[in-house]
């Protein structure tokens, strides 16, 4: 008991000085008309379950306290009466017809998503995921923000280097997907390997990424403002470690946005094409190994062996250039595909990982992946 | 049609047909009680090991930041807690409850296939040894959830997962044997003066799963079928790339899953209708009504199956079908919560502690249920899919739901097993101290849910921190309360006082009309008509 007390003040004073204890209890209202109506939908369904508790648990309840034999209580001898059969499978199928027509209604209007102004393709990969605007000609990969990484790949990762992150651990990305506010926009969603699910809570949009298939959702969002979500399918190692940040904002922000990037995705095929010295594919290398491979290979490439193979002293690294490319862009049994990465970056990590870490292969220019693919 | 009554029956060839002596009388043989047993204690193991699972999963979860364990092997200890809670502990317990009672209920003298009964139960340590055993291979155990759904678990999988798949087939052999007994047993072995509509409801529950096992474990067999082809033999039923399609796999798969759902609650269900009228010293209220739900809920749980994939793009006429389906499970099931209630109406209630156990199975089954009405809100899903909402969902139902009535029977029916009296005072402290701490477990759990933590995730953003660590001491706590209840049970096979034939003084059942202890053989005698209309819950 003294032990129990002792435990229990003790998360008491854990409780009272953590500065992120925000009890949140229910789900987020936010910031479409969908996540509105389902939030309506689900306080309806809720409450009603309050009463039926309320009545039934009373029930029970009264006649645990009342009917006891240890007070005397004589057992009555009832035991049917269709009346009351009828009147309680009667009554339930009133009650739910009476949720179904309001959760018919959002589900079909959730569903049409013809009126969309604008598509964003979504593609969820082991353990990232790849935004494009198809019309706009941009794309780009989000991570995991490295100073999550940084906690999560040290061993082990206590408390304090969690607390020092701050309250966006484990949900601040590299890469922000941007969108225009009260713009209604369509989410084509897919997947490079497996199953993943892009989820952004306060959009009210969670939709399997299936490899293969494309499903869509859409939302309109009210509100400017940064939204963050998570996947919600099981996808293998890194499942709890590729967060969605989305920066809602106004349109002309919008329009500036998509002006930048295009002229940077422009920069990008340039340097594509240009013979790169070994120096600069290594340092490029090294921030594109840090963010795409140190999760399985590790940092120092020692890999986590016997499922993770270790890249130091690798065969594959050390031997020809032309096998590593295809394994890089082509994967093989756990290994994921990268070929969604720039030639660029590419060329760059290959580089990296055939010299880093003691490894004497040789360097791979943007051209040979380019000719590879 | 014989049936199995040997007429000759006298002590001098009781005598006869005793147990053999030793190790070889557990391997040999043939007796339902035996066999019962057998399969009780291989759940419970089963449930000592996946709670172990349990808990590296909320050490693990105790805090925000990895300090336990690796992602890898975080998503093998969620993985094999699932499929060994699920095909290695409630299945077999349940078998086992009927393997114990269904012949003493029905008045048989033991099971209709007692070899089969042997091997069904046989199969089972195997097939948990090599589903155990992935652990020492190379890339680990199966890590990609108990659900399996591909291509995580064909083409992106370990090399275990090839013994994964000969495991679930030797679970599927078993269950399906079982099943096949079963209704052997309850249709050729009842006795001759017994209806179908004098059958207990354990036994009703029980014939009505027996159908759901046979017609649900095929659909997995097939499933992991397809999915060894397609990691071995270069098919691609469920690869895109091959004119394949992953949510086939989850078609298949919720087809058994879904039946599974109630193959796992309906003997709970059975159970429960047993207790609650007993300590109530009162008929069980609407026998008929309930045999009727039992048999509406095993229905529909075959047409449902696709509300646990509302978010893989199915065409919208499609969610509003399998919404409605769903919707329309929360009226048998009331109908049975209300039976339940009514039983208890202007009863003569004591509370020993099967009857705890029993009334906060009703309590804490029907929040489970309440929140299954949520689920199946097809909208309402998109919110709550694949959260710690869906966790607490499914431990609600399965833990206080299905393993709560298994610990109910437990104590209920252990004096007739043992014809000893557990310890009634420390199996309250027991129960207090479960149902205290299971709910400080997992019901923080719903606030999670629905604040977006997703399940499965071996870490959390801080905002998480505070429920999660209250979580994981409830769990703590909810596992330390399995080494009192092995104590307790133990306790009773040893040292417990003799009891009488009927411990329990409004207990209805032909099985409390046997000895203590009941004999080996149940009935060598079927029970006559006087009998079983006396002991009939159909009163």
């Amino acid at each position: 008991m003294k032990r129990l007390t002792t435990l229990l003040s003790a998360l008491v004073a854990m409780m009272s000085t953590n500065v992120f204890a925000e009890y949140a209890l229910n789900m987020t209202e936010g910031v479409t008309s969908i996540s509105r109506d389902i939030y309506d939908l689900h306080m309806m369904v809720f409450w009603i379950s309050v009463i039926i508790a309320v009545v039934v648990f009373g029930a029970m309840f009264y006649s645990v306290f009342a009917h006891r034999k240890s007070k005397g209580y004589k057992a009555a001898n009832f035991h049917e009466s269709t009346k009351a059969e009828i009147l309680w499978t009667a009554i339930p199928v009133i009650i739910l017809v009476g949720m179904a027509i309001p959760a018919s209604k959002t589900l079909i209007d959730l569903e049409d998503t013809s009126k969309a102004e604008m598509s964003i393709k979504i593609t969820g990969h082991q353990w990232k995921w790849q935004y494009d605007y198809p019309k706009e000609g941009i794309s780009f990969i989000s991570n995991l923000a490295q100073s999550s990484k940084d906690v999560i790949y040290a061993t082990p990762a206590d408390r304090e280097a969690v607390d020092a992150t701050g309250d966006t651990y484990l949900l601040s990305v590299d890469k922000h997907l941007v969108l225009p506010v009260d713009t209604s926009i369509r989410f084509l969603i897919t997947s490079n390997d497996v199953i993943h699910n892009w989820w952004v809570p306060a959009f009210g949009v969670k939709q399997d990424a299936n490899p293969g298939f494309i499903n869509d959702a859409w939302a309109q969002i009210d509100e400017i403002g940064t939204y963050r979500g998570q996947c919600a399918e099981l996808c293998g190692k890194d499942h709890g470690f590729m967060p969605i940040v989305v920066d809602v904002v106004s349109k002309a922000d919008y329009a500036k946005w998509v002006a930048e990037q295009q002229a940077a995705a422009a920069a990008a095929v340039a340097s594509a094409t240009k013979t790169w010295s070994k120096d600069e594919l290594m340092a490029q290398g090294e921030g594109v190994y840090n963010t795409n491979c140190a999760g399985c290979h590790k940092k120092d490439g020692s890999g986590m062996p016997p499922i993770f193979p270790p890249m130091k002293d690798s065969p594959i690294a050390n031997g020809s250039a032309a096998d590593h490319i295809g394994l890089v862009l082509h994967g093989k049994g756990g290994m994921p595909t990268f070929k969604m990465l720039g030639d660029a970056d590419l060329a760059a990590v290959i580089t990296y990982e055939r010299n880093a870490f003691g490894n004497t292969g040789s360097v791979v220019q943007p051209s040979d992946v380019t000719s590879a693919r | 049609m014989t049936t199995a009554t040997d007429t000759t029956a006298t002590g001098h060839d009781d005598h006869h047909h005793g147990p053999e002596k030793g190790l070889m009388r557990w391997v040999k043989t043939t007796n339902h009680k035996d066999i019962g047993s057998l399969y009780m204690w291989f759940a419970f193991t089963m449930v000592l090991i996946g709670g172990a699972m349990a808990m590296v999963i909320r050490m693990e979860l105790f805090q925000p930041g990895m300090q336990i364990v690796d992602p890898h092997f975080f998503n093998q200890m969620t993985t094999m807690h699932g499929l060994i809670m699920v095909f290695g502990a409630i299945m077999p317990a349940f078998v086992g409850l009927g393997n114990w009672l269904i012949p003493m209920m029905i008045g048989a003298p033991d099971m209709a296939l007692p070899r089969m009964n042997n091997w069904s139960f046989w199969i089972l340590p195997f097939a948990g040894g090599i589903l155990l055993s992935t652990f020492f291979m190379d890339g680990g155990a199966p890590a990609f959830g108990w659900t399996f759904y591909a291509p995580l678990s064909t083409t992106f999988a370990p090399d275990s997962t090839d013994f994964f798949i000969f495991a679930v087939h030797l679970l599927g052999f078993s269950s399906i044997m079982g099943a096949i007994n079963i209704i052997a047993t309850v249709l050729n072995m009842r006795a001759p003066e017994m209806k179908l509509m004098d059958m207990p409801l354990f036994v009703w529950t029980w014939l009505i799963t027996s159908f759901l096992l046979i017609g649900a474990m095929p659909v997995l067999a097939g499933a992991v079928t397809m999915m060894l082809t397609d990691r071995n033999f270069g098919t691609s039923f469920f690869d895109a790339t091959g004119g394949g399609d992953p949510v086939l796999f989850q078609h298949i798969f919720w087809f058994f899953g879904h039946p599974e759902v109630y193959i796992m609650i309906l003997p709970a269900f059975g159970v429960v209708s047993h207790i609650i009228p007993t300590f109530a010293r009162k008929p069980l209220f609407g026998y008929s009504s309930m045999v009727y739900a039992t048999a509406s809920i095993a229905f529909l749980s075959y047409i449902v199956w696709a509300h646990h994939m509302f978010l893989t793009g199915m065409p919208v006429a499609g969610e509003l079908y399998f919404m409605y389906a769903t919707m329309l499970i929360a009226v048998p099931t009331g109908v049975k919560v209300f039976n339940w209630i009514s039983t208890m109406w202007r009863g003569s209630m004591t509370f020993e502690t099967p009857m705890l156990w029993a009334i906060s199975f009703v309590f804490l089954f029907t929040i489970g249920g309440f929140s299954g009405l949520m689920l199946g809100i097809a909208p309402a899903d998109i919110q709550y899919h694949d959260t710690y909402f869906v966790v607490a969902h499914f431990h609600y139902v399965l833990v206080t739901g299905a393993l709560w009535s298994i610990i109910a029977a437990t104590f209920y029916w252990l004096p007739k097993w043992t014809g000893k009296m557990y310890n009634e005072k420390l199996a309250k402290v027991h129960f207090w101290w479960a149902v205290i701490s299971v709910n400080v477990l997992f019901f923080p759990q719903h606030f999670l849910g629905l604040a977006g933590m997703p399940r499965r995730i071996p870490d959390y953003s801080l905002q998480f921190a505070d429920f999660n660590m209250i979580s994981s001491l409830g769990g703590f706590a909810f596992g330390a309360s399995f080494i009192l209840l092995t104590y307790i049970v133990i306790d009773c096979i040893r040292n417990g006082k003799p009891t009488t034939a009927r411990p329990w003084e409004g207990a209805k059942g032909l099985e409390w009309t046997l000895e203590p202890k009941a004999q080996y053989h149940s009935f060598n005698t079927p029970p006559s008509r006087k009998l079983i209309e006396q002991e009939s819950q159909n009163s």
